[in-house]
């Protein structure tokens, strides 16, 4: 027996949305096996991981508050997945929006005004540009790999905001814990109900989203998008400047990295803390490849994903099962989306020993 | 080779002996595609056998299984008169089966003979291959330095490395892919003297082209494909080229109406424009100098890889010319200017790579039209591209040039190679454009589709544009334009009118201004 791959005349349409289905069960197979070595009843943990977190309204709101970040990080990355350009920092990205609004909103301490909090945003948004604009930069003048450059900052931006929450941000009547005063109510993000978590960031998620799927889809602006990344030499046919891309993309995630940074440090932790994100601008990479690189796929892919953060809590609490199997969930899940993509260009053939046997005729 | 080795082919054939190679109603299907549909032929020890049909008639498939790349769906292949089935290439070159690629597959570092011994079985020492290399080079009128680096070669010896890497295996049936497509005539003659010789020591040709005169005057026997299934067998010697053509297109292909066309004022013109290559295995561009009139059709003829795609990149504006240049469109300079400000002062380009460059095979045809249409200003306004528009364009742009579709609006990537180019050069004649500029316009294109794409320049020219085709193809050079240059190592001839010149000229010039031939990429890369 022998398993071949027949090239599709056509992308299939149906496999484009199916095979990140595909790969969810698959990963789900592997937490089965996973949980079944580690000596857990598998029906009960994937339960605990997967559903549990979707039987409480509380919970429920929890899970779009972390979908949050992600989505709003997704959404960027997949334009610049989409044009070639591979920004891995929008972790650093993220944290440097947290940075450059929280310098807003401590500056701003115990002053009223309904300013304070749209300042913080596009000071978060510039933060996160501008940290973008740096492998943006070099890429583009001097052809440096962005995958290094925007990576390493990363751990830079990591750094830099350790030193400022042990610093400059620390709230001196705050015993010397390394963090700062709470944000003044005014520097804070409105919630969008009573007695959860959930706020205004969920909004921007919503609203980036559409944004962009109307700019990819409508926009010769998305046109070139597309095209820079499948077709370079088409793109210059077309006249596109491939430099020019390279900033819209990486200025563009930034931004949206760094409106996801702010709008989480306003939010739910409502002060500068050493450390603001579990790894949010990594993940954000699942999620933009598991939502098909689309806008409108990348919220649900951000609900999904952000379902392993709660699950996985949860299950350390009731199982005693260690965080970190959350990553492995989210790993396998990244291997899998892209091992099943190949079904989006190629059949699988089963074919008999001599493929001579076999005829052709299938559809 | 003279007198060691080859002792197989040197076996006369037997009366009544069974063919060398004989397919059997060989089936190949790629899921709904058959691409070849019960072929079945037979090649005889010494024959020079051409095997005929047009692009996408299924040649190379049924090539590709004679030679172990593919297998079969059904039918079988025999080898002397026995079944085999032939698992890879290595088996395929065990039986004595040699095979001359269209596209080369060599280093370009490296040398002759380094690249021959990466290519042969064993470990055998690089000096003792270039010893053999020189010696079967020298006996088959074949000459090749073994120890020059590729990238100095003329594509002509690149092609003389792969055959002389086949003949080191001393094969029993060479297959040729195209030979002739990347040769000067005066170089085909010399090919066709090499492959009398071998059919004369007993080894079996399979020869695969579209060219028929050629056919014609070389080949004893031909078998025909067409949409995959074999159409005929016949005796090319006892055949016209035109009844050769019938039987591959299956129809008459319309003939090519030439117009008493008006030449008018100058359109497009070049001076002086000189542009190191970006690396070292691209093309100098020498001082070129150039001007098209209102009317008139500017051939640029050459072998591949001469500087065309250099001078394409240039002429389009994908690659800023130097400000030494003076590149002019209607009077205006356009030397600083890049793709899309050309187009929009009348200009516009077909470029010669189908896939990835002229089009983006897994986006829709209409939205392909953007390509090339964004920056006009008629398919998007304020940067929101008008749907209906682009889907109403491609679709008149799919029925005026007769683009065959398998479904409404599919992805490019979708077409035969021949439809596609038609699309493409359609998408660009419906903006009626001033200046036109294709490189190879019919590359790859079946009979039909060539046709179309002829009229369709010459149709464009009659109305007053002035246009350049760069082409490899002479008979088109000599059936469509008014005049014919020809780029040689980055360097442009003066132009001469079509009725001044014949194949033999043109030949001359493509080889390097008649330069001895082995002396030329060396001369060249010299100073």
């Amino acid at each position: 027996m022998r398993i071949e791959l027949e090239a599709r005349g056509q992308p299939s349409v149906l496999m484009t949305w199916l095979s990140p289905v595909i790969a969810i069960l698959l990963t789900l197979l592997f937490g089965v096996l996973m949980f079944v070595l580690m000596g857990q009843d598998p029906i009960n943990a994937l339960y605990i991981y997967f559903v549990q977190p979707l039987t409480s309204a509380y919970q429920i709101q929890e899970l779009i508050v972390i979908a949050t970040p992600l989505i709003l990080i997704g959404i960027g990355l997949s334009i610049c997945f989409l044009s070639n350009n591979w920004n891995i920092g929008a972790e650093g990205q993220f944290v440097m929006g947290g940075v450059a609004g929280s310098w807003v909103a401590l500056t701003f301490h115990g002053v009223d005004g309904w300013w304070i909090l749209p300042l913080m945003m596009v000071a978060g948004i510039i933060g996160g540009l501008l940290w973008a604009l740096i492998p943006a930069f070099f890429k583009a003048r001097y052809n440096t790999n962005e995958i290094l450059t925007s990576l390493m900052l990363t751990y830079v931006a990591l750094q830099f905001l350790d030193y400022l929450a042990r610093g400059p941000f620390r709230d001196p009547d705050g015993f010397n814990f390394p963090e700062s005063k709470i944000f003044s109510p005014s520097a804070t993000m409105p919630l969008l109900s009573d007695g959860g978590r959930m706020h205004l960031g969920a909004i921007f998620a919503v609203v980036a989203a559409i944004v962009i799927a109307i700019m990819l889809w409508r926009t010769i602006k998305g046109f070139e998008v597309k095209i820079s990344g499948e077709a370079p030499r088409a793109a210059r046919f077309a006249g596109f400047n491939e430099k020019s891309m390279i900033y819209f993309s990486f200025l563009l995630s930034g931004s949206l990295a760094g409106l996801a940074g702010i709008s989480e440090v306003a939010g739910p932790i409502g002060q500068v803390l050493p450390v603001i994100s579990p790894g949010y601008g990594f993940t954000a990479i699942i999620v933009a490849f598991l939502g098909r690189l689309n806008p409108i796929g990348v919220i649900f892919a951000g609900l999904l994903l952000a379902l392993t953060y709660i699950g996985g809590e949860n299950a350390q609490i009731m199982l005693q099962i260690p965080d970190d199997a959350t990553s492995v969930f989210q790993g396998i899940l990244l291997f899998l989306i892209l091992a099943c993509d190949t079904l989006v260009r190629y059949k699988v053939k089963i074919t008999g020993f001599s493929s001579r046997q076999t005829t052709g005729g299938e559809g | 080779m003279s007198a060691n080795g080859n002792s197989e082919a040197k076996t006369p054939p037997t009366k009544g002996n069974p063919s060398l190679l004989e397919a059997r109603d060989i089936t190949k299907a790629f899921g709904d595609l058959y691409a070849n549909d019960h072929v079945s032929l037979s090649i005889m020890p010494g024959e020079i056998h051409a095997l005929l049909g047009e692009n996408g008639a299924g040649k190379s498939t049924l090539v590709k299984m004679m030679y172990g790349v593919l297998n079969p769906t059904s039918g079988q292949l025999f080898w002397e008169g026995e079944p085999v089935d032939i698992a890879s290439p290595a088996h395929a070159r065990a039986l004595g089966i040699g095979m001359v690629f269209q596209h080369f597959s060599l280093f370009e570092a490296l040398t002759v003979a380094e690249n021959i011994s990466l290519a042969l079985p064993g470990d055998r020492s690089v000096a003792d291959i270039a010893s053999e290399v020189a010696e079967v080079s020298a006996s088959y009128g074949l000459p090749l330095e073994p120890d020059r680096a590729v990238h100095t070669l003329s594509v002509g010896e690149r092609q003389r490395i792969e055959i002389v890497r086949c003949l080191l295996q001393h094969p029993r049936l060479l297959v040729m892919d195209e030979p002739t497509s990347v040769l000067t005539p005066q170089e085909a003659d010399k090919l066709f003297l090499t492959l009398e010789r071998l059919s004369g020591e007993g080894v079996a040709i399979l020869y695969i082209s579209h060219r028929l005169e050629e056919v014609k005057r070389l080949c004893s026997a031909a078998t025909i494909l067409r949409m995959g299934k074999n159409v005929g067998d016949c005796d090319p010697r006892n055949e016209t080229p035109a009844s050769l053509a019938r039987m591959m297109v299956g129809e008459e292909i319309e003939e090519i109406k030439a117009s008493d066309r008006a030449i008018g004022p100058v359109r497009f013109q070049v001076e002086n424009l000189t542009r190191k290559a970006d690396d070292i295995f691209g093309v100098d561009l020498n001082d070129i100098s150039l001007a098209v009139h209102s009317g008139q059709i500017l051939g640029i003829a050459g072998i591949a890889g001469n500087g065309q795609d250099e001078l394409f990149a240039l002429l389009s504006g994908e690659q800023k010319a130097p400000k030494s240049a003076l590149i002019e469109i209607d009077q205006q300079t356009v030397t600083g200017l890049d793709i899309n400000e050309r187009r929009n002062l009348g200009a516009a380009f077909v470029p010669e790579e189908r896939m990835g460059h002229g089009a983006v095979p897994h986006l829709i045809l209409s939205e392909n039209t953007l390509l090339s249409t964004h920056a006009i200003g008629i398919h998007v306004s304020s940067g929101l591209v008008d749907r209906k528009k682009t889907g109403a364009y491609s679709t008149k742009v799919v029925e005026r040039f007769d683009v065959r579709i398998p479904r409404p609006d599919p992805v490019a990537g979708n077409l035969s190679g021949g439809n596609l180019q038609k699309f493409m050069v359609g998408r660009e004649i419906s903006l009626n454009p001033g200046v036109l500029i294709v490189n190879q316009p019919t590359w790859g294109v079946d009979a039909g589709a060539a046709a179309t794409i002829r009229q369709a320049i010459i149709d464009l020219a009659s109305n007053g544009s002035a246009v350049i085709i760069i082409s490899q193809d002479l008979d088109e050079i000599f059936e469509i334009c008014d005049s014919v240059s020809v780029i040689s190592d980055g360097t442009l001839s003066p132009p001469v009118p079509i009725d001044k010149t014949d194949y033999e000229g043109i030949g001359l010039l493509m080889g390097g201004m008649g330069k001895s031939e082995t002396g030329k990429g060396g001369d060249s890369h010299a100073h």
